[in-house]
């Protein structure tokens, strides 16, 4: 014999649909009967985890995508004296300040990590994040890397020991909007591929808001006050799209003995440095 | 079989397809593009870049061993190249933007295969 739901339970299907415990630190639970819009009740709380793929936007090679160095003005960063200093020692092979490839230093040409934020600002791919209760993972594609942020209060520790990737913590802002604060980034990491750079004093606020069930806007703020006057955005609502849970994500390995090859085949000769 | 050099120099860069501006273009001499008919050698499928390698023979008859690139793995997928998109002996016409300093040395715009395809190089977005 069928039987038949009752309105107020087809009612509740939205809100039971929304809270998911075993995702996201701290689902809200919905009051019974409450009226959750449909597009709220769709868009998951607290919760950034999944596959997020930027497309071609991440790829960036002159710099990050709100403020590439291609010499227009409104790209400017605002470097203090020292900033400038460090810039010009700075030879990216790419960009209006680009140098033959067998001349560049850039360290990840050398295959050195990406740090932060740069992983974020150059040839960002396919991106997974994960949740746990205490913290959340960011899987990175390229170099096929990760970094921890810290969800459980805890304070910046002083001093922290330099490390290529930082430190970071993490809070929710609101509902949708999970804001990742990260210093003690190691002062050899270039902030960007067009060789920006940073010093030891470098704060990063990268802020990931759930604009939809499918979609995850990035915004990248650089602050760092001697080598900037003043803190610049990096990248504006970066917008990411929702994979599949079956996506599977391929290897962006910067490995030395590839590197030696292409350079020995392409790199060198292209830069009269020796030939095939 | 008859492999010919045949060198096709644009005054000026027609097409609409950008450049590699990803891993930058200081290098290349992009106001030119030589169409080179040759051999497979070998074909790197690794970063930091692709490369492919040939000999095309000259009007004399010399073996020219060239080397060309493209861009990264995870590019070259999405426009449908592969590890397997060459092996050694294959026939080819490769399309590059060639280096300044006159060694044989260039940038891929597009490899024609001899069954008639044609793969497109990298795209900048």
């Amino acid at each position: 014999m069928l039987r038949f739901c009752s309105i107020a339970t087809i009612a509740l299907i939205p809100a039971l649909v929304a809270v998911s415990p075993t995702r996201g630190q701290s689902a809200q639970p919905q009051q019974p009967g409450a009226a959750a819009s449909q597009k709220e009740a769709a868009i998951p709380r607290h919760d950034i985890s999944g596959t997020w793929d930027p497309g071609n936007n991440g790829i960036q090679p002159l710099g990050p995508r709100n403020m590439p160095e291609d010499g227009k003005p409104e790209h400017q960063v605002p470097y203090t004296p020292l900033g400038l200093e460090v810039l010009n020692s700075h030879k990216p092979s790419n960009g209006v300040r680009s140098v033959l490839p067998g001349e560049t230093n850039d360290p990840v040409v050398y295959c050195d990590p990406q740090g932060m934020p740069r992983e974020d600002l150059y040839e960002l791919r396919t991106t997974q994040i994960i949740q746990t209760p205490l913290k959340v993972f960011v899987l990175y594609e390229f170099g096929k890397i990760w970094r921890v942020v810290w969800t459980d209060g805890r304070e910046i520790p002083k001093d922290p020991e330099p490390r290529w990737f930082g430190y970071s913590i993490g809070k929710w802002e609101d509902d949708y909007t999970f804001v990742v604060q990260t210093f003690g980034i190691d002062e050899r990491t270039w902030v960007d591929r067009a060789g920006r750079p940073h010093s030891a004093d470098l704060r990063v606020e990268e802020k990931f808001h759930r604009v939809d069930r499918d979609t995850l806007e990035l915004t990248v703020t650089i602050n760092d006050p001697k080598m900037y006057t003043k803190a610049w955005v990096a990248l504006d609502k970066l917008p990411f799209k929702l994979e599949p849970p079956n996506f599977d994500v391929r290897e962006m390995i910067c490995s030395p003995s590839e590197f030696a090859e292409y350079n020995k085949i392409i790199g060198n000769p292209a830069s009269g440095k020796g030939t095939q | 079989m008859r492999n010919k050099l045949i060198a096709i120099a644009f005054g000026l860069l027609t097409v609409s397809i950008p450049l590699f501006a990803h891993h930058g273009a200081a290098a290349y001499d992009t106001s030119k593009k030589l169409a080179l008919k040759g051999i497979v050698t070998e074909w790197f499928w690794a970063n930091p870049h692709c490369f492919l390698r040939f000999d095309v023979k000259d009007d004399k008859g010399n073996v020219v061993h060239w080397a060309a690139e493209a861009s990264n793995p995870s590019d070259m997928v999405n426009l449908g190249w592969s590890k397997l998109s060459f092996k050694p002996g294959d026939e080819v016409t490769v399309t590059v933007e060639p280096v300044k300093n006159g060694l044989p040395i260039g940038r891929i715009d597009q490899v024609a295969l001899a069954n008639g395809q044609i793969l497109k190089g990298r795209v900048v977005f």
